[in-house]
């Protein structure tokens, strides 16, 4: 799936890489324990979370994954935002929570990294 | 024989240092791209590299990560000094933890840490000594089938 069609179903706010949302993503990996999301990191997935401190853009710099949701309406900080741009992360902000996020993106055929 | 060492590199930890603890894992990264070395093989060795760091900055004092790239192989060796660990067999199980509330709003100290290095390790070895501090070793083979 495009990042553009998950920004547009998550009703997402794109704080991050706005001419990067032609990137396919095809795994979603959901937490706010980033060793949660290192211990499935796997190429061409999405990373889902609550946590927007500068280790949130770093676990999904390290882990490979290709964008960040932040949710519940949280926004993460300045330095975390220059961090995703450094390293060609996209970030975007929704204010669904994970349940409903994860739910979304599995109806619309995305599965579980976890 | 042993092989023949192509890069060593230290790099130290500073314990507490939350805003900066993954900075190691960034250089590694970027120093494996440079390399060309396959990213699934960059992301085991930063992922051992960032529990590493994160394991230092949340529980020791400080500690030192050091690197060494042969022919064959990745070696990752951790040190730290600091409070140690009691159980090591506990702080191997997925889940175990003794992070603070304030350690895990930063998004660690789930129990997977440990955990986590074990697994994308090769060989893992882990000495700790009570009230001293904890070296961890990891080797991560090059090719697997050689």
């Amino acid at each position: 799936m495009k990042l553009a069609e998950i920004v547009e179903i998550l009703q997402c706010e794109v704080l991050v890489g706005k001419d990067e949302l032609s990137t396919e993503v095809d795994t979603v990996v959901a937490s706010d324990g980033m060793s949660e999301i290192l211990a499935f990191a796997c190429p061409n997935s999405l990373m889902v979370t609550g946590l927007t401190n500068i280790q949130s853009a770093r676990t999904a710099n390290l882990a490979d994954a290709r964008a960040i949701v932040y949710i519940r309406g949280k926004r993460p900080d300045q330095m975390t935002l220059a961090y995703a741009r450094e390293n060609n992360i996209p970030v975007f902000a929704t204010e669904l929570g994970g349940f409903d996020v994860c739910g979304i993106l599995h109806d619309k055929g995305l599965k579980g990294g976890m | 024989m042993m092989a023949e060492v192509l890069l060593k590199k230290s790099f130290e930890i500073k314990g507490g240092d939350f805003d900066k603890a993954g900075e190691t894992s960034d250089e590694i990264k970027q120093m494996l791209k440079s390399l060309e070395m396959p990213p699934g093989l960059i992301r085991r060795t930063v992922v051992i590299t960032f529990e590493a760091e994160m394991n230092i900055v949340m529980y020791a004092y400080e500690g030192i990560v050091t690197f060494v790239l042969t022919e064959d192989e990745i070696k990752l060796e951790i040190s730290d000094s600091g409070p140690g660990i009691e159980d090591i067999n506990k702080a191997l199980t997925e889940g175990f933890s003794t992070a603070t509330d304030k350690m895990r709003m930063m998004g660690f100290g789930f129990g997977m840490g440990l955990p986590n290095i074990r697994k994308n390790s090769d060989i893992f070895n882990i000495e700790s000594e009570v009230g001293v501090g904890t070296r961890v070793s990891s080797v991560i083979w090059l090719n697997k089938h050689a």
